[in-house]
């Protein structure tokens, strides 16, 4: 059965079995590395991806739910030449130790921030309490946020 | 002097070869020669090439910075490869905080760049037809100001062909311009769009997608694996059953995955595991390795003598490396050869140990490196990178494995529990008289060394034996001093070369048999060895009513060790109050502040934390308000780097101390996921860190991944202690412990 999925502005049609995560899809079939494997479980965000704004964990989530949505990843936000200013605030902050992170830890608080503008340092607190790094740049990363989240006011 | 003359004078001796080109060799270039750490185009572009490698812990910028700085050109112009078996000098693995020491040193990548660095001035010398001593080198080429010839021009592309010289000059720290100066990650671009390839991104034409079966309890074996549960599932290529090795390969990893978990197979029991509850006394009995690492032979006359005794249990529990990604490999074996790209910290001893395991000759085994997420010692990237190997020979094609959580979890090699007896005695002043300690600690397996692929789980489970250990007591008299694990307080001098003052003590150690694999993780033994030596020096101090700075001070006589201690307490404002304080409220929140300090590895680094935390007396609940970290690691090259190492480090510390510890029940791992073994999430209150930085130009260059770590819960231990009058001794600090010791004040 074929699956019709926009990914980063892309039309893909995937023959897949429907109950294939969404990020086994973009990962292996599509290729591309911004969603990342960490546990598969829905428990640590390295997976993320972002669909009608929200951060989906793309590794509990089948293609089926997903068919015909238009996805963006990690490689959609910006690029090494041109980095979106969220990207831009983590290298700003030198905010990465292995980097693995960064996908769940960057795309969950875009979601958060895109939607709450106006979010207070407990709230963004409070929205990456359930994503991890286990580099534990985590005193950066927040501050990498909280500038994300200034610049954007 | 003609110019043959000059250059064999000059040990330079340019052969015709296109030393861009590197040949990818069977066996790694040899150490001894500046061809295999260097190459200079005919375009002047440098490559470094690099045994050690990067895992996120920033040596990939300071080996950059090094040979930028001794080759005089710009950071950019110069490139670097790490770890690749076939192009890269063997520096055995990446560890134990000692890549700073192997390269920037006395010999290999620092020494190798001087030694080109001295011998393209004397080609510039003889082009030129000037003394070397009118030359200056600067931006990548020679001269004297008015006349200069570019690297490239002086090499035309070709080798060094040079023995590497000991007694090359380096450049001394006052002349840096390019280390000692904070330098972005370069990779940063990359990673934050996305575009930054990990092992998990490793694609190779015609790769399949294997997993692997573990056994379901620990010391499980193969009775029976009933092959027709999974046949004609779709896309599946293969099972592989090789003694209690089990491995399916199929088209697609969602494919692979699901023949791995219908896959039915029949498996012995196991062995039955010791109640976790009564672990650590269990410990004590079994038969056990001892060494003794220090014995000045008086501590219990000493101990007799003292005015006062204390004693106090510490104990530790396993714990994981918990690496953020699953463990990835992919291995292409074919026929005779074999290539596997691996995230392993140790590709040389990938390289034998897979060549034992395939059964091909270790100069057909190539090993190439990719970064795997944060690895912090031995987490699942060896392992999986034999199931992939094996796996790949079965169907003779390229096979990528992703390794589950729960197998990530259940079976990597943890960092060992502990059982630590402290035991002092204080004198008529109330210095410490005497100090005796012993230690009971857990192994099995470990890294993969050269012969050892049974040191992690699927070696084993191919049937390569785990090296045992030989029960040994009592223990020898100690060897030499060398305090590598921390197992030695820094308050003993050991004949003036520890870095304290207290003449009689013994350390005894007790390496036993461990039900699970063990291995390295971030400070192994140092972290467990100093929670226990500076939360026991807080204890002394708190008997002695002397303030524990002060109290520090007063059994140390390191002036390096005092520097980092005294740099902690000034940044920290540290005033002598008295202690244990008086009038502590015993409800409701309440604040600290406690100290430690550390050489790491008795010659690695000095380091000295001070913590201030919070204590919620109704919910047990710790928050650590600020850590202030001071460091001397010698001259720093990165200071952007260490900063990032020391406020990980001390994160990491955090977690650890406040919520990690492996569980088990009867027969198997019971911590598997992140709801089961709790780590702290990237938002938590953070506490403000503060790092000082005790620059040391002159000293040699030490490690600094593994400072603050080793100090954190010991600091944080002693400001429980201050805020609450209640004695933590058990990690981690859990709100259940800390409600107890609370109760039991
Ligand atoms: S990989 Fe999806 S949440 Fe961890
Ligand atoms: S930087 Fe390594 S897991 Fe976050």
């Amino acid at each position: 059965m074929s699956i019709s999925l926009k990914v980063n502005g892309r039309m893909h049609s995937l023959d897949l079995d429907p109950d294939t995560p969404l990020l086994y899809a973009l990962s292996d079939d599509l290729a591309l590395n911004g969603p990342k494997f960490g546990c598969g479980l829905g428990q640590c965000g390295a997976c993320t991806v972002l669909i009608k704004g929200q951060a989906v964990r793309s590794c509990v989530t089948t293609l089926k739910a997903v068919s015909g949505a238009d996805v963006t990843t990690l490689e959609g936000l910006g690029t090494p030449e041109k980095p979106h200013p969220i990207q831009q605030a983590f290298i700003t902050e030198q905010a990465a130790q292995c980097g693995f992170c960064l996908n769940g830890v960057i795309l969950t608080a875009k979601a958060y921030l895109d939607r709450n503008p106006k979010a207070t340092d407990a709230q963004i607190q409070q929205a990456m309490s359930a994503v991890l790094c286990r580099c534990f740049t985590s005193s950066r990363m927040v501050r990498a946020i909280q500038r994300y989240a200034k610049e954007a006011k | 002097m003609n110019r043959r003359e000059f250059l064999q004078a000059s040990g330079v001796l340019i052969v015709g070869f296109n030393a861009t080109l590197r040949a990818q060799t069977a066996m790694s270039p040899s150490l001894a020669q500046v061809d295999s750490w260097l190459v200079i185009a005919a375009d002047g572009s440098i490559t470094a090439y690099s045994g050690k490698e990067e895992l996120g812990q920033g040596i990939a910028v300071a080996q950059q910075q090094l040979v930028a700085e001794e080759l005089n050109v710009p950071f950019e112009r110069v490139k670097l490869i790490y770890c690749d078996t076939a192009q890269t000098p063997d520096q055995a693995h990446t560890s134990g905080s000692q890549s700073h020491p192997a390269n920037f040193n006395h010999d290999n990548l620092g020494q190798a760049a001087a030694t080109a660095g001295e011998a393209l001035l004397k080609l510039a010398s003889e082009r030129l037809g000037l003394p070397v001593s009118q030359l200056t080198a600067a931006n990548g080429s020679i001269g004297n100001g008015t006349r200069s010839v570019s690297y490239g021009q002086l090499l035309g592309g070709k080798k060094f062909n040079l023995a590497l010289s000991t007694t090359a000059k380096r450049k001394p720290p006052s002349a840096w311009t390019v280390l000692g100066k904070p330098i972005n990650n370069p990779d940063l671009p990359a990673l934050v769009t996305g575009q930054f390839p990990f092992i998990h991104n490793v694609r190779v034409p015609g790769m399949l997608h294997g997993r692997v079966v573990r056994p379901p309890a620990v010391g499980a074996t193969v009775i029976s694996v009933d092959e027709s549960s999974v046949s004609g599932l779709p896309g599946l290529i293969k099972v592989v059953v090789k003694k209690d090795f089990i491995g399916v390969v199929a088209e697609k990893p969602w494919q692979a995955l699901q023949a791995a978990a219908k896959l039915n197979v029949k498996w012995t029991n196991g062995k039955a595991l010791p109640a976790q509850a009564a672990f650590y006394d269990a410990l004590r009995k079994q038969p056990a390795r001892d060494t003794m690492l220090v014995d000045s032979r008086n501590v219990d006359a000493s101990l007799r003598g003292s005015t006062a005794t204390l004693k106090a249990t510490y104990l530790h529990p396993y714990q994981m490396h918990g690496s953020l990604a699953s463990s990835c490999a992919v291995a292409d074996v074919q026929g005779s050869k074999a290539t596997l790209w691996s995230a392993t910290q140790a590709v040389w001893y990938q390289k034998s140990t897979s060549a034992a395991i395939l059964g091909l000759k270790q100069e057909n085994v190539r090993v190439i490196f990719a970064r795997g997420s944060g690895c912090y010692g031995v987490n699942g990237a060896d392992t999986v990178t034999y199931d992939a190997a094996v796996l790949s020979q079965a169907v003779g094609k390229p096979v990528r494995v992703q390794l589950t959580r729960h197998d990530e979890m259940a079976f990597e090699n943890y960092g060992p529990a502990y059982v630590i007896d402290q035991r002092a005695g204080l004198d008529a002043k109330g210095n410490i008289a005497a100090w005796d300690f012993e230690s009971w600690s857990p192994t099995l397996g470990g890294r993969p060394g050269a012969n050892t692929p049974g040191n992690v789980i699927t070696g084993a489970l191919l049937g390569f034996p785990t090296p045992g250990f030989t029960p040994r007591s009592p223990a020898p008299a100690p060897g030499a001093y060398a305090n590598n694990s921390n197992g030695v307080p820094s308050y003993l001098s050991a004949n003036n070369r520890g870095t304290g003052t207290i003449a009689s003590g013994r350390v005894l150690t007790h390496s036993v048999e461990s039900n699970f694999w063990t291995g390295p993780l971030r400070s192994p033994a140092r972290l467990q060895n100093t929670f226990a030596h500076e939360c026991f020096m807080d204890e002394l101090a708190a008997h002695a009513k002397a303030d524990p700075v002060e109290f520090r001070r007063r059994h140390l006589r390191d002036p390096r060790m005092l520097d980092v201690l005294n740099a902690a307490a000034k940044a920290a404002n540290w005033a002598p109050r008295p202690f244990p304080r008086t009038g502590l409220r015993k409800s409701g929140i309440v604040t600290g502040r406690g100290v430690a300090c550390v050489l790491y590895e008795g010659d690695n680094g000095y380091t000295s934390i001070i913590t201030e935390a919070e204590v919620n007396q109704a919910t047990g609940a710790i928050k650590v308000r600020r850590v202030i970290s001071a460091n001397d690691v010698g001259p720093v090259s990165n200071p952007m780097g260490l900063r990032n190492q020391v406020e990980g480090g001390a994160l990491q510390g955090l977690s650890r101390a406040l919520g990690e510890e492996v569980t088990w029940d009867e027969h198997q791992i019971t911590s598997v996921d992140w709801r089961t073994y709790r780590s702290l999430p990237v938002g938590f209150d953070i506490p403000v860190i503060e790092t000082v930085i005790v620059n040391r130009p002159d000293a040699e260059a030490a490690g600094a991944g593994e400072t603050s770590i080793t100090l954190i819960a010991a600091a944080l231990g002693n400001a429980i202690f201050d805020a609450t009058g209640a004695r933590l001794r058990q990690i981690p600090f859990t709100p259940e412990r800390v409600k107890a010791a609370l109760a039991a004040r």
